[in-house]
């Protein structure tokens, strides 16, 4: 176990290492940045003003390590527009999306496994179809499309729910689901088929056999295996909800880290969208391994190969 | 001697099977005549269009569709027009050509990368696939919206760049899929056939490999073809992938959104047109799943 732990914290570390130099070549996609800064009328010497206050003017590398280094120690640079820590800010904005990522993730797995269970339990049946139609419709459904029509019912129609804002428990009800019935399919079918595969099993018969209550059978037996790998979905979906969450934050005006990225890519402001970048894609490096932990941890057989 | 009729014991080929199959599936009908009108509809959108997409005039600006009862109402306008008085109906019909050229270039571009990937990860093993395996995983942590709203606003947005954009994004479940394709094709008992004659490693993969593992190559493209539609959509609907006043149904839902609390069909139409897209391409997925490999159902 502790040689496959190390295993997998040597890739997560490469990967946050290979993540880090790809979010910082950004800066280096529109060209020059510190023209790109210094905007249409600004003459040279502002350019190069520019480009050595901002440490542009530094070998590449330099430039690097001390912004990796910076990241390391907490400091992720200052922001061009908000003049301010960058990493101030981000602390400040993440809980918020955060707590929007945790509510659309049980909202997702609430629906979704007693769903994929309730499938797997009478295959081909009535409620197996209807649960499949959901998950295809579930696919089909574009999230900001889907945000947008709750807004017109439930808010401004029947005026059940705050339409923008974060300010309390109300505001992040529509935003949830509409981040989370996204994944809805994927934890439906994941379940349905570890649900089907585990229930044709030796060990389920057997247990039926002895005469357990279906119920037993079902959670204790069943369940707690063919739930397995959704644990593992789960961590890597909220790792995409957290991505994902800049669409829906923009549109209900949530104060969170997505609308932040998405103020910051219009204002061009180039540190405060690096770190924006580098902080997800490390929140779902942690994530990943946090899962594969708990996977070997469940099941012996994946930390033998 | 009389002459005896030979009995013929017709067993169906598997052609005949497949196309039962695909017959009698109504998800993949469905899926496949929705997507084609929708393509016929791409294709013929100078005939069928009524008016010009882009043609403004304010005198005309947001008449309902037609079934309102508003007076204002009119045939010459069955889907109404917009904030800018263009005509709804031909931008929707002009829209679908958007969606299906980002939607078809993409998922080219993402095939093409992540096929490669993954078959190589698959037929080669040992280190190519640890690598392989390690740029998936980086390519993974990387928030998708985010990445490409950034790089877009940084290079400048053309259709050309969302395009190689969302192409060089999506990549990621072809090569997972692909890889764990060619790792099942490439220990049967053919390829070790075609190893032993002394056939080239290019040959074995083009013509040993990859006609192998078509199916679920096929069924990976629908996915990520309707992936990179909804992705064009978002990143269009946040102001950084197609650019006004070019008919995109994700920036005519965004200009809708404007009037959604009085004319709510404005986001109501170009959404239900991208929702029945992307569900027709998920039901041809599903479809040719079920029929190529009936035995993978569940």
């Amino acid at each position: 176990m502790i040689v496959y732990a190390l295993k997998r914290l040597c890739v997560a570390v490469l990967v946050a290492f290979t993540v880090s130099i790809l979010t910082f070549s950004m800066i280096y996609l529109s060209g020059d940045p510190a023209m790109a800064l210094a905007g249409e009328s600004a003459t040279q010497l502002d350019i190069e003003n520019i480009r050595r206050y901002y440490g542009y003017d530094q070998p590449i590398i330099v430039q690097y390590l001390s912004w990796v280094g910076g990241a390391l120690t907490g400091d992720l640079g200052h922001s061009h527009y908000l003049k301010t820590e960058v990493s101030e800010v981000i602390f400040r904005r993440l809980p918020v999306t955060m707590t929007l990522g945790a509510t659309a993730l049980t909202f997702a797995l609430v629906l979704a496994i007693p769903l994929g269970v309730l499938a797997a339990m009478r295959p081909n049946t009535l409620i197996d179809r209807v649960a499949l139609t959901i998950a295809l419709i579930g696919q089909a459904l574009p999230s900001f499309w889907f945000a947008l029509i709750m807004m017109f019912f439930f808010g401004v129609t029947l005026r059940w729910l705050p339409i923008t804002g974060s300010d309390s428990w109300r505001n992040f009800v529509m935003p949830a689901i509409a981040l989370g019935y996204y994944t809805t399919p994927a934890v439906m079918r994941l379940t349905r088929a570890g649900m089907l595969d585990v229930l044709s099993s030796d060990y389920i018969r057997t247990a039926r056999a002895k005469g357990l209550r279906p119920g037993v059978v079902l959670f204790k037996h069943a369940l707690r295996n063919a739930i397995i790998p959704v644990v593992s979905l789960s961590a890597v979906q909220f790792g995409f909800m957290l991505g994902g969450s800049i669409v829906i934050e923009t549109i209900f005006a949530i104060n969170g880290l997505g609308q932040l990225a998405w103020e910051s890519i219009l204002r061009a402001d180039l540190p405060m969208m690096q770190a924006i970048v580098l902080v997800l894609a490390c929140f779902y490096i942690v994530l990943t391994f946090l899962a594969d932990m708990l996977n070997a941890f469940l099941d012996p057989r994946i930390r033998v190969s | 001697m009389a002459d005896i009729a030979p009995v013929v014991l017709s067993q169906p080929t598997p052609g005949q099977l497949m196309r039962k199959r695909m017959f009698g599936h109504y998800g993949f009908i469905i899926g496949a005549v929705v997507l084609l009108a929708i393509f016929a509809i791409a294709l013929l959108a100078p005939l069928i269009a009524p008016h010009d997409p882009l043609d403004q005039q304010l005198a005309r600006k947001l008449i309902p569709p037609f079934w309102h009862d508003s007076p204002k109402a009119t045939w010459t306008h069955p889907l109404g027009t917009d904030g800018f008085g263009r005509d709804y109906l031909s931008r929707l019909i002009y829209g679908s050509q958007i969606s299906l050229l980002i939607g078809f270039s993409a998922m080219l571009i993402s095939g093409v990368i992540g096929t490669t990937l993954g078959v190589a990860a698959g037929y080669f093993g040992g280190r190519v696939d640890m690598v392989v395996n390690f740029i998936i995983t980086t390519r993974l942590s990387m928030p998708v919206v985010l990445v490409a709203l950034a790089v877009v606003s940084l290079i400048g947005n053309s259709l050309t760049i969302v395009i190689w954009v969302l192409g060089m994004l999506i990549w990621d479940r072809f090569a997972v899929v692909m890889r764990s394709a060619t790792q099942q094709v490439r220990n049967l008992d053919y390829v070790a056939a075609a190893q032993a004659v002394g056939c080239s490693t290019p040959r074995i993969i083009f013509a040993e490999i990859l006609p192998n593992i078509a199916n679920s190559l096929i069924v990976v493209a629908t996915l990520e073809m309707a992936h990179a539609i909804i992705l064009e959509a978002a990143l269009s609907f946040l102001g950084l992938g197609v650019q006004p006043p070019e008919p995109s149904w994700g920036l005519m839902i965004s200009e809708g959104k404007n009037y959604m609390f009085f004319d709510p069909w404005l986001i109501g139409i170009p959404g239900t047109a991208l929702f029945v897209l992307i569900l027709s391409i998920n039901l041809l997925g599903d479809g040719i799943r079920d029929v190529t490999a009936p035995e993978n159902r569940n």
